[in-house]
């Protein structure tokens, strides 16, 4: 079978997915957690809790304060003891609530039960109202909320809908994990989505790397074609392994051979693109009416000892998942939340975890320490690598020399943040550390201007 | 637990690094060095240490004591330069001359711009070009390949080369080209493109600035020789002899020197092609390899801004 | 031969005849015209174009001085009163005198007060490293030490202190611009008054977290006890967020406040003596005992006045 890939730059990192076989285990609760009002891309949420209130698991504990914001549910029964500020894993502070857990009491009307359901409801209005009232967002990593990304905009259609199962960054398994052990539900989700979007086809793709998981999601999708005719607009498609496969834009130019405009939104192209997670997390939602208050994360690195895959709640003390798992080991110089090409180190492990949580991944000091920057040797590799197809090189000078007009003539606003450029340095030049400060700059001097 | 390293990401870096990738072409040019040490023996060997001892010893001491700033020895790089200088001289070139090289290299192309990585002209053409210019005699005068003969002593005798004054060049056939006398590194072709296989399967470098070179030749040289199959010399043969084959692999994709993208290096490498001919046939040197590198080392700034990366959905 | 000699002189003359000529038709036809007295003001200028008056470069400070007609918005941090006079008396406009200011570190978060929790390790920029996380320690406010203020200095007036992890100002070099206040994305530099020879006293944190976390994260933290705000009799200093501040207008060097804080987070510099605490603190206590009698005298004329009262209803 044809693999599907994109066609400007891409880096090869070894995968390192040792954690693919481990089967997702459940975590037990602990005494207490802390949901953040921040766990979704835009306004944080308020709370409506007060400090002694009784709460019940998948309980609204707060509600968005505005149009791209996101419920937030209780994740365990028990007793708000505390909303106060407290430090997200950069230390910068955000409100949390504190729950104090007592027993695992859900609240009434959430199917807990493991039966799959495959009747699709035909309202589009229900299925939306269903995904906003449970706080779902993408868990690919930009969590933003889906209910938004799935009511386009009046004027524009999707043309296809695009499952990313590509899971390109090295290490990161949960998504393995869930196409291999929950593949009906996710093609359930599927094709949920794609009832609120009009029935529009969809496209599940993998990365070649990941062969149980693609047999299993086309299994899924074989048979449950037969039953479920929403289903039979959904495909599963190969992808090649290649970093940063699973970058939403990337996606697009793989499966559908369309560049997103520069500027443009997905949706400019007809694409929706959603995370096999965030599909999961619409299944339950839809299906089971369950709030977002679950997800896969993957505990792993070369020095753990055991690598896990685990059901976790939101709001767990990352540091509370490490003990879980073992404990941090000895020889752990960096702590990364998600993957090692574009995930966020962790200064404070006392944070807890959110929707978007997807990895507590262990890197050596040997792996992880950047090599001391030389000159540049003007070897191109950047601009080989750069998926956006800018030149990073370039672009790190303009913004030592902070020439903004000269920045955005050559696109520095496009830049996805991959990685890719710094990856591939053989100079150890810091090019994304300047070139993403100066990106923000172009792109607030463009919003200005408007 | 030790204290936590936090940097942005990305958190894990290749492990290609400005050393390696040095090393690499010097690993790709020991085909050639060993067949240069084998027909020109003791000579030869003292020309390499030469040039590559002051090439380094001279980065050494101008950064130290000169720029008093970080000595960048380290990478390698005053090595590549060393070795090409080297393989770009006539193996009985006097040692002093080499130095004057090695000076006019380091010194002049390579740290007065800024260093690696910032000098505009290729350090070891430059120096090549110099001592041309300098010591015309000198540069042009190259011992016969024996290699028995090569080991007695220091001094050899002078024998013709291909591309030299008053040679008839329709003459020359595949053979020779293949394998004759010249600067030390042009001697065997095939050791030559040994490297350049090397180099591929390293992705030290990508092909396209060598193959436009080839092609341009080629073909340039096939028009001409179609033109006039008594005044010019046959196509392959323009492209296997004199210094194309060195220029092409090892000079002309420099890093530093040769464009950033593949669209850029096709147009910089079909420049060199161009004029590396119209040097050969009209100008007044012999071979034009060096002397085209060093007009499309100038034109790569101009090359870079108008052939920029083809940009994601800018099309 | 003189032929040749000749000709060469007539044509290059003819050809500076006719350029000059196109030069002078040219510069007439696109002459700007300019207020002759922006150059004037521009000569007075110190020529750094460290944009610390708010304006691109000295040229566009003076053509704003200039246009404006009055100087009231326009002032040289640089230059200082000295500069601002001599424009003014080109321009023949008044000029208020400013107190010469000086940059300020607002931390004092060294190594030994500041234990490291983690390892910063990208590139050396406060701003990057204050886009990723809250820093190496556990103060989210202070220094991070990467040295972006020293970077945007233009005049050389700042530098790290290896020891500390700490800038340091130059008070000779340094010119009030505020380039560095820009630079620093914690905001802990300042601009303050110099003070009467140099002397000036600071809160040297800008911590704004309650007591305890301060004082975890840094041994020299304001902990926001609010004893210098009691103990201040000009009432130059006020509380906000935990964090005391200093009114540099208000405040008259007393050093009080400087000697009872607890964590000597107030700072006093170039005083000629150093600070005796007890000598201070013995004339606080007798200030308060009398201001304590003082008190009760007052409260007892109330009562006795409170008790006349009824006689003057009376009356």
């Amino acid at each position: 079978m044809k693999k599907l890939t994109f066609r400007i730059g891409g880096i090869h990192p070894a995968d390192s997915k040792i954690s693919a076989s481990c089967q997702i285990e459940t975590l037990p609760l602990p005494e207490k957690m802390y949901v953040s009002m921040a766990q979704h891309l835009g306004a944080p949420a308020t709370p409506i809790v007060a400090v002694g209130d009784k709460v019940k698991a998948g309980q609204v504990i707060a509600e968005p304060s505005g149009f791209i914001s996101a419920y937030v549910h209780s994740p365990a029964s028990g007793t708000v003891t505390a909303i106060a500020p407290r430090a997200d894993i950069a230390g910068n502070m955000m409100t949390h609530v504190e729950i104090t857990v007592e027993g695992d009491e859900w609240m009434e009307g959430i199917d807990l039960s493991n039966t799959l359901v495959t009747e699709i409801p035909s309202d589009k209005a229900f299925i939306l109202d269903r995904i906003k009232m449970n706080g779902v967002v993408g868990l690919g990593g930009a969590t933003f909320p889906t209910h938004v990304k799935l009511a386009p905009p009046p004027g524009k259609k999707a043309e296809c809908v695009i499952l990313n199962g590509a899971e390109c960054e090295p290490y990161l398994t949960s998504d393995t994990r869930i196409m291999i052990e929950r593949s009906s539900e996710i093609v359930v989700g599927a094709a949920i989505i794609s009832v609120a979007l009009d029935g529009c086809p969809v496209v599940i793709g993998i990365e070649e790397n990941k062969p149980e998981a693609i047999q299993a999601m086309t299994q899924a999708v074989e048979t449950l074609r037969k039953t479920v005719p929403a289903c039979a607009c959904i495909k599963v498609e190969t992808l090649k392994k290649k970093y940063p496969q699973g970058g939403e834009k990337q996606l697009i130019d793989a499966v559908m051979r369309r560049q997103v405009k520069s500027g443009a939104l997905p949706i400019d192209a007809g694409a929706v693109v959603q995370n096999v997670a965030t599909a999961l997390a619409v299944y339950e939602a839809v299906q089971k009416n369950k709030p977002l208050v679950t997800n896969v994360l993957t505990v792993t690195g070369e020095c753990q000892k055991e690598q896990h895959n685990y059901l976790f709640r939101i709001g767990m003390p990352l540091s509370f998942v490490a003990q879980q798992a073992g404990g941090v080991p000895e020889q752990a110089a960096k702590i990364i939340s998600g993957g090692p090409m574009m995930g966020k180190a962790i200064a404070n492990l006392e944070a807890a975890t959110v929707k978007g949580s997807s990895s507590l991944l262990y890197l050596t000091e040997e792996q992880t320490k950047r090599p001391a920057a030389t000159a540049c040797i003007r070897c191109g590799r950047c601009v080989d690598a750069c998926p956006m197809g800018l030149e990073p090189n370039l672009l790190f000078k303009l913004a030592k020399a902070g020439e903004m007009e000269q920045l955005e003539a050559n696109s520095v606003h496009d830049c996805i943040e991959c990685g890719c450029c710094l990856y591939g340095c053989p100079a150890g030049v810091p090019l994304l550390d300047l070139i993403r400060p100066a990106k923000g700059d172009v792109i607030r001097i463009i919003r200005s201007r408007k | 637990m030790q204290k936590l390293l936090v940097s942005p990401s990305p958190h894990i870096h290749t492990d290609v690094t400005t050393r390696r990738l040095m090393l690499d072409v010097v690993i790709a040019l020991l085909p050639a060095t060993l067949v240069s040490i084998v027909f020109y023996g003791w000579s030869e060997l003292l020309v390499l240490a030469v040039s590559i001892l002051s090439c380094v010893g001279l980065e050494w001491v101008i950064t130290k004591y000169l720029l008093k700033r970080d000595c960048t020895i380290g990478d390698m790089s005053a090595v590549v330069t060393g070795l090409l200088l080297a393989l770009n001289l006539p193996s009985i070139t006097p040692w002093w001359v080499v130095f004057i090289g090695a000076v006019v290299a380091i010194g002049v192309a390579k740290l007065s711009f800024g260093g690696l990585g910032q000098n505009l002209f290729n350090p070891a053409i430059v120096a090549r070009v110099f001592l041309l210019i300098s010591f015309p005699a000198i540069m042009t005068t190259w011992p016969e390949i024996n290699a028995a003969e090569a080991w007695r002593g220091f001094d050899a005798e002078t024998g013709a080369t291909l591309l030299g004054e008053g040679v008839d060049v329709t003459k020359i056939t595949i053979g020779d080209a293949l394998f004759s006398a010249g600067s030390a590194g042009e001697i065997s072709v095939l050791a030559l493109l040994l490297g350049f296989v090397y180099l591929l399967v390293r992705r030290v470098i990508k092909p396209w600035i060598t193959l436009s070179i080839w092609g341009t030749v080629l073909v340039f040289a096939g028009i001409l020789y179609l033109v006039d199959p008594s005044v010019y010399m046959s196509p392959v043969v323009a492209l296997l002899s004199g210094g194309i084959m060195l220029g092409s692999i090892f000079m002309a994709t420099d890093y530093v020197t040769s464009p950033m993208t593949t669209r850029g290096g096709i147009i910089f490498g079909v420049g060199i092609g161009l004029l590396t001919i119209i040097i050969r046939c009209w100008g007044s040197y012999p071979e034009g390899v060096s002397f085209a590198i060093l007009l499309m080392n100038a034109c790569v700034p101009l090359i870079n801004k108008f052939c920029p990366s083809k940009k994601f959905g800018r099309a | 031969m003189s032929s040749t000699i000749l000709w060469t002189i007539l044509v290059l003359f003819a050809l500076g005849v006719v350029l000059a000529v196109m030069l002078y038709l040219l510069a007439s036809k696109f002459k700007v015209e300019e207020d002759p007295r922006i150059d004037e003001v521009e000569k007075v200028m110190p020529g750094a174009n460290c944009g610390g008056c708010g304006f691109a470069g000295c040229r566009a400070f003076a053509q704003s001085c200039v246009e404006a007609g009055n100087l009231d918005n326009n002032f040289c941090p640089v230059g200082g009163n000295d500069t601002m006079k001599q424009v003014a008396a080109v321009l023949g406009l008044e000029v208020k005198e400013k107190a010469p200011q000086v940059a300020v570190v607002r931390c004092n978060g060294t190594c030994e007060n500041r234990p490291r929790t983690s390892t910063y390790d990208g590139i050396a920029s406060c701003r990057v490293q204050s886009m990723l996380y809250t820093g190496e320690t556990g103060c989210r406010y202070g220094c991070l030490g990467c040295g972006d203020c020293v970077n945007a200095c233009s005049f050389g007036a700042l530098s790290m202190d290896p020891s500390t992890g700490l800038p340091v100002v130059d008070e000779s070099k340094c010119t009030a611009c505020g380039a560095c206040t820009k630079a620093c994305p914690k905001a802990v530099i300042e601009l303050r008054n110099k003070g009467p020879k140099g002397m000036r006293v600071y809160v040297s944190c800008v911590n704004k977290d309650k007591g305890a976390v301060a004082r975890k994260a840094c041994a020299a933290a304001c902990i926001g006890c609010g004893l210098c705000v009691k103990t201040c009799t000009k009432g130059a200093i006020t509380m906000e967020n935990n964090l005391a501040y200093i009114d540099y207008e208000k405040c008259k060097l007393c050093r009080e406040c400087e000697a009872v804080c607890s964590t000597g987070a107030i700072a006093g510099v170039n005083f000629p003596k150093a600070l005796d605490k007890d000598a201070i603190k013995a004339r606080i206590k007798e200030r308060q005992a009398k201001a304590a009698e003082a008190a009760k005298a007052a409260a007892e004329a109330a009562k006795a006045a409170a008790a006349e009262k009824p006689e003057t209803k009376e009356a």
